[in-house]
């Protein structure tokens, strides 16, 4: 188990430079400069802003100095836009959105995964039908509907949550909540699906035929392989939670760090965008680790550590 | 011509036909007695017509008609009007063209793709899946919005000129070129992201099967490796595959809207229902029926596919009719 | 089976108990209750800002936290547009009131920095240097460019600032103004071009005059003229004195508590512009402790450390969330500062900011959504202000390519754009349709030279060689991937079509892709629009000289510039405008640019808010803004 971590350790090392590699790229491949602005800037002072920020050089010493940078000094850079290192920015935005995102996840695993189960008991029943037809509503409704709706019937009328902002301890509530209903609905119907899978296998016939209440052959024999897509499904799911939504910190004024990649992209922000998109990555590697681990859990079958995968 | 399984499988006294009939008429045999999916089915196929073939027969869609806004419904109008005084009926029928298309087609296209890149790495296991998983990280890691400007910036052009090109040599109406131009980048960059999770969700089952006892027949049998992996395995994920498929259509729909506001999809004033949909939001304190009505199109039609994806899969899936 | 029943069960019982336990902590008072009792003033205020120090920023919400932190020479009025209240000067006025180029500002003698250190003439010295310091690279700068020689220093005019000083110099310096004295980005790669003469070093110098080649000049300047430039330059250069030391700089400080600026040009309204927050001053003693005076976004900005001179100074700052300052007791007048506070709230989106209104969150929001504007005089019509702003809202036109490059044409879509349908149906706001490209104000006359004429529109399309749109190439009109920018674009795509038979394809791309297609001059119409700085005219004639920065259409006329110049020199200002209105009328008759609507501000405000009148600039002084519960 080990050596796997650490080779997994080692791939994701790769990824992450390959990532960054394709990101600076991309970046510069964007019309449009990071002092791109609607007065009049003069060519003058875009050429000294280049300076500060490193602009000017070359591009293969502008690539190698970054990482130069970032391995030896920890030093992600000065965002362009909001004139502030860019690690203090995500050192001060993360948190936020790991709160948000962990309500989220509990919303979502808390609502999806159980009715999921009772849906999968219950196939082909109303309670299914119901219930996935409740969930349909978590997918057909997207969240910059969700959030407005919940503001303008909820958050008015009661009297201590806020229609925005993040001050007090409840204000978590209703965004984790808009933001966790999607996963809800992709966990209801995964598990579902997963569970329905399990279920057309020998060893569930065994366990019929041994005499055990279908719920039981449900959830003792049934869970743990019926969970598998809905565990890889969390991987990337996790870690975009965690890394916060635009749209939710939008519409609730959470400043959490998901409004960061749209505004480093729009403003042409490198090294934001840079520091967003490696962090990021570095969630996705670390949350798809934790999925593969989990998955070789429910399914000892499932030789994780030997293939080195 | 029975597979390892079939012939592993006892059959239940009601299930046996007096004659051998095909795989596909059992299907749609047990699909008939699935109630809700049939619903679903001849809803999905209404609102098929009512938006291609109906439509035509509507109003124009895009004619603006500022003295008559927010009009209630009436005959000339049956849903009313929207902010610029178009009809509402036609814009969400010619909408519905839009958003079909995009989230079939491009849900069709990284369902493929992302089945076949996931049953392969599962299959293949060792360093091969470990490559295939790391590609998949670095894609998901990928800033989209960074990708999508790019590609707005690169396409503009080639849109355009695709589109000239198809008039000219096709001899194809322009409008009909430039509505189909402008939609391909779309597919391009929801091509590119669409199938990460799924190729991973059918990796893990794919790990899974593998290791079942009947694969482990089947080597031993001596079939090859592919035959193995797309007629034995493959067809075993396709519950979880089935159901990430009706997943993936809704946010497809709705990442159109964003794209399109980009500029990397449908060019105003022609319209989808993801877009009526976030325009229709802005509205929800004043003219709720402007978010309401395209919504319940958009979650009529998906509610539909989702049962009618759940009804296939039922129907499709030989093992799970036993019981 | 069992125990997934109870956990299900206990987990459920826990969110509903902790959901009650919290219920008993409400009190009751709304968030805007608490604030007006505590006098603290709560706004909306779109965005963070990028930094509070007032040479480095260029926005509007900026400018709404500074100028609650600092203050400047003189004051805006709370309620009289174009009046002048006394800031830090006591007093003001030019030594010559027929020729107003050189002014005297009287500083009073109590004004002190928010730590108690003394705010003198020059500590304005510093400032105005400060901003106008190349490597500060401020966006800003020009808004002092009025000050004799601030152009030359902060654009590095070496070569100018040498050779005017030559008395046997042997052309008219206007003669070499094709020079790439500054920075030319389309130059070839490998010549010094690229950097500009006047930036090149000692050694570039050298290389240049062995090599020639390397620079390459306007057929028109004789060799003479280039080598003794380059040979000024190199002497210059290799002398390492600084431009600071080459050039007589306007602003001086004959004594501690007088400041006096010396302009290139009469300007009757200099006072106006000095409310601007680039002519503010910057603490020298606190700035200089946390770095250069030319290094960017050091610490002297942050909370612990900022010093200021205005009726607040900074209480915390934190990060995307908010921004709170409170009263500055050492402030000159901290005895008539109504508030004890203002909390800034950075709401990006302007649905919520409206929602947080609606459920008493905030004072004043920073606008209000065209969509929302119907509910809002349905159920908050007395909180509702619509206030007349100074700004034009306009399409540009690529005058480079066809079509309109035929001013015909341009005047056709001008005079087919249904001003009053959009507005009355599209935007809602309140805003007038533009009859010219200036917004009336006191003594300005109107141009009235913009109107709805169709009939007239299509025969001057039909004259320009395009008759019912026939002919016409593929036109692209360029805007923003907002809700309501697309709207007006898909009225306007409806009009031209009605009244024009033009087909026009909006393309709508993400803020910045949108703003660099349009300095390429990659399209054929664009949204577009102009906010003035200052109550002047001129804010809003001087953005179209040919190669000006705002400009963008790719037009320019010399007559048009000639007229700008005859108005700068002129002593009378009624001459002056009418000069100015002259200048408008030409522009308006080649219609470079697509008028639309004048700006109209709406927002909401709540009715604790007193002495918050209309204003064009919309600059509140903070100073007079109360919050009184009736």
């Amino acid at each position: 188990m080990i050596r796997f971590i650490f080779n997994r350790f080692l791939q994701g090392l790769l990824v992450l430079f390959a990532l960054y590699t394709i990101t600076f790229f991309l970046a510069k491949a964007m019309p449009g400069e990071p002092f791109t602005s609607e007065k009049n800037v003069s060519e003058f002072t875009k050429q000294n802003l280049r300076k500060l920020y490193g602009l000017d050089k070359s591009l293969p010493e502008q690539y190698f100095r970054y990482p130069y940078r970032v391995l030896t000094q920890g030093d992600f850079g000065v965002s362009s836009s909001k004139g502030k290192p860019v690690r203090d920015i995500i050192a001060n935005s993360f948190p936020v959105s790991l709160v948000l995102g962990l309500g989220a996840l509990g919303f979502a695993v808390g609502i999806g995964i159980p009715l999921g189960i009772l849906a999968a008991i219950r196939k082909n029943t109303w309670v299914d039908w119901g219930l996935m037809g409740f969930a349909m509503i978590g997918i057909c409704v997207p969240a910059f509907t969700i959030g407005p709706l919940l503001q303008i019937l909820v958050a008015a009328n009661v009297p201590w949550l806020k229609v925005a902002g993040w001050g007090s301890p409840q204000d978590f509530l209703l965004p984790a909540f808009t933001l966790g209903l999607v996963s809800a609905a992709y966990l209801a119907r995964l598990t579902r699906g997963g569970i329905l899978e399990i279920l057309s296998q020998d060893f569930i016939r065994t366990a019929h035929a041994k005499g055990l209440s279908p719920t039981t052959v449900i959830l003792k024999h049934s869970l743990r392989g019926g969970l598998l897509p809905s565990v890889a499904y969390l991987g990337p799911a996790f870690a975009a939670l965690i890394s916060g939504s635009f749209i939710v910190e939008s519409i609730f004024l959470v400043p959490g760090m998901g409004q960061h990649f749209v505004n480093a992209a729009v403003s042409r922000d490198e090294f934001l965008l840079l520091g967003v998109s490696m962090f990021f990555g570095f969630l996705i590697i670390v949350m798809n680790l934790f999925s593969d681990i989990l998955t070789g859990v429910l399914d000892p079958r499932v030789r994780m550590g030997k293939e080195g995968a | 011509m029975a597979t390892a399984e079939q012939t592993s499988e006892p059959q239940k006294a009601e299930n046996m036909h007096s004659a051998p009939s095909s795989l596909s008429k059992d299907a749609w045999l047990r699909m008939k007695k699935n109630k809700v999916a049939m619903v679903s089915l001849g809803v999905f196929i209404v609102m098929i017509v009512l938006c291609f073939a109906m439509a035509w027969k509507c109003k124009d869609p895009n004619i603006i008609n500022l003295t008559n806004k927010f009009a209630a419904p009436s005959a000339e109008h049956w849903f009313g009007t929207d902010a610029l005084g178009r009809d509402l009926f036609s814009r969400i029928l010619y909408g519905g063209q839009i958003s079909m298309l995009v989230g079939l087609v491009a849900t069709f296209v990284s369902v493929c793709i992302g089945v076949t890149y996931g049953s392969i790495s599962g299959f293949a296991g060792g360093r091969t899946d470990a490559f295939m998983m790391r590609v998949v990280d670095i894609l998901l890691s990928i800033p989209f919005l960074v990708l999508v400007i790019v590609l707005q910036a690169v396409l503009k052009d080639w849109s355009s000129d695709t589109s000239a090109w198809f008039v000219e040599t096709l001899k194809w109406k322009k409008d009909f070129s430039d509505r189909l131009t402008n939609i391909i980048p779309l597919f391009f960059a929801l091509g590119i992201f669409g199938w990460l999770t799924l190729a991973r969700i059918v990796r893990a089952q794919v790990l899974s099967i593998k290791e079942r006892e009947f694969i482990e027949a089947a080597h031993a049998l001596g079939y090859s490796n592919s035959r193995i992996l797309f007629r034995h395995i493959i067809p075993n994920t396709l519950g979880p595959t089935v159901v990430y498929a009706t997943l993936t259509v809704p946010s497809f729909i709705m990442y159109e809207a964003t794209l399109s506001y980009l500029g990397l999809g449908v060019k105003p004033p022609n319209s989808s229902w993801g877009i009526l949909i976030k325009e229709g939001a802005n509205y929800m304190e004043t003219h709720p029926e402007l978010l309401l009505l395209p919504g319940f199109f958009f979650s009529l039609t998906l509610f539909a596919l989702n049962f009618l994806g759940d009804g296939l899969r039922d129907a499709l899936d030989v093992k799970a009719s036993k019981d | 089976m069992k125990t997934f029943r109870n956990l299900f069960v206990i987990t459920q019982s826990l969110l509903l108990a902790s959901i009650l336990l919290l219920q008993t902590g409400c009190e009751g008072e709304t968030t805007v209750d608490k604030a007006t009792r505590e006098g603290i003033f709560l706004m909306g205020n779109s965005a963070e800002p990028k930094d509070l120090d007032p040479h480095i920023v260029s926005g509007v919400l900026e400018n709404n936290i500074i100028s609650s932190l600092f203050e400047g020479l003189v004051l805006e009025h709370p309620s009289k547009d174009g009046v002048a209240l006394p800031g830090v000067a006591e007093e003001w006025y030019p030594e010559d009131k027929e020729n107003p180029t050189t002014w005297i500002f009287k500083l009073r003698k109590e004004a002190k920095w928010s730590d108690g250190h003394p705010l003198t003439a020059e500590d304005f010295l510093f400032s105005f240097r400060r901003i106008l310091t190349p490597e500060l690279a401020s966006d800003y700068a020009f808004m002092l460019f009025y000050i004799r020689d601030a152009e030359a220093y902060h654009k590095s005019q070496r070569a100018y600032l040498l050779c005017r000083e030559e008395e046997d110099f042997p052309v008219e310096w206007e003669s070499l103004k094709d020079v790439d004295f500054g920075p030319n980005d389309e130059a070839e790669e490998d010549l010094f071009n690229r950097k500009g003469l006047d930036l090149l070093t000692a050694k570039e110098l050298e290389e240049l005059i062995k090599e020639p080649k390397l620079f390459e000049w306007p057929e028109s300047v004789t060799e003479e003229v280039r080598n003794l430039i380059l040979e000024k330059s190199l002497e210059f250069a290799k002398s390492g004195k600084k431009i600071w030391d080459l050039i007589d700089f306007g602003a001086t400080a004959p004594d501690p508590h007088t400041l006096k600026v010396e302009l290139n040009a009469p300007l009757p309204f200099l006072p106006e512009v000095t409310k601007h927050y680039t002519w503010f001053p910057v603490p020298k003693h606190a700035v200089l402790k946390h770095g250069r005076m030319s290094e960017r976004f050091t610490d002297w900005t942050k909370a612990e450390n900022l010093v200021c001179n205005g009726p607040f100074v900074l209480k915390s700052w934190v990060f995307n969330d908010h921004i709170e300052v409170e009263r500055n007791p050492k402030y000159w007048d901290a005895e008539n500062v109504q508030l004890n506070g203002v909390r800034f709230l950075p709401i990006a989106n302007l649905f919520t900011e409206c929602r947080m209104f609606f459920n008493n969150q905030l004072h004043v929001t920073y606008t209000l959504a065209p969509e929302l504007i119907e509910y809002a005089k349905l159920h908050y019509a007395k909180n509702l202000r619509n206030e007349l702003y100074l700004g034009t809202y306009f399409i540009r036109t690529n005058t480079t390519r066809k079509p309109f490059d035929d001013p015909r044409v341009r005047l056709a879509f001008s005079m087919a754009l249904d001003q009053k349908a959009i507005i009355d149906n599209v935007l809602q706001g309140g805003q007038k349709p533009a009859t010219g490209l200036v917004p009336a104000f006191s003594g300005y006359p109107d141009a009235n030279m913009v109107k709805f004429d169709p009939e007239g529109a299509k025969k001057l399309l039909a004259e320009a060689g395009y008759p019912g749109g026939k002919g016409l190439p593929d036109i692209e009109y360029l805007t923003v991937d907002k809700e309501t920018s697309k709207a007006v674009g898909e009225a306007m795509q409806a009009i031209w079509k009605e009244h024009l038979g033009a087909n026009i394809e909006i393309v709508q791309m993400e803020w910045t892709s949108y703003i660099t297609n349009m300095f390429d001059l990659n399209y054929d119409l664009a949204a577009g629009g102009w906010i003035g700085d200052y109550m002047d005219p001129l804010t809003f004639l001087d953005m179209w000289m040919k190669g000006a920065g705002n400009n963008r259409t790719g037009w320019s006329s010399e007559e048009f510039e000639n007229i700008l110049k005859e108005a700068s020199a002129a002593t009378n200002a009624k001459d002056r405008y009418t000069l100015l209105s002259k200048a408008e009328k030409l522009f308006l008759s080649e219609r470079p640019i697509l008028p639309l609507y004048y700006y109209s501000r709406n927002y909401l405000l709540h009715k604790d808010v007193k002495n918050w009148h209309p204003l064009l600039l919309d600059h509140h002084p903070w100073k007079y803004v109360k919050l009184q519960r009736d």
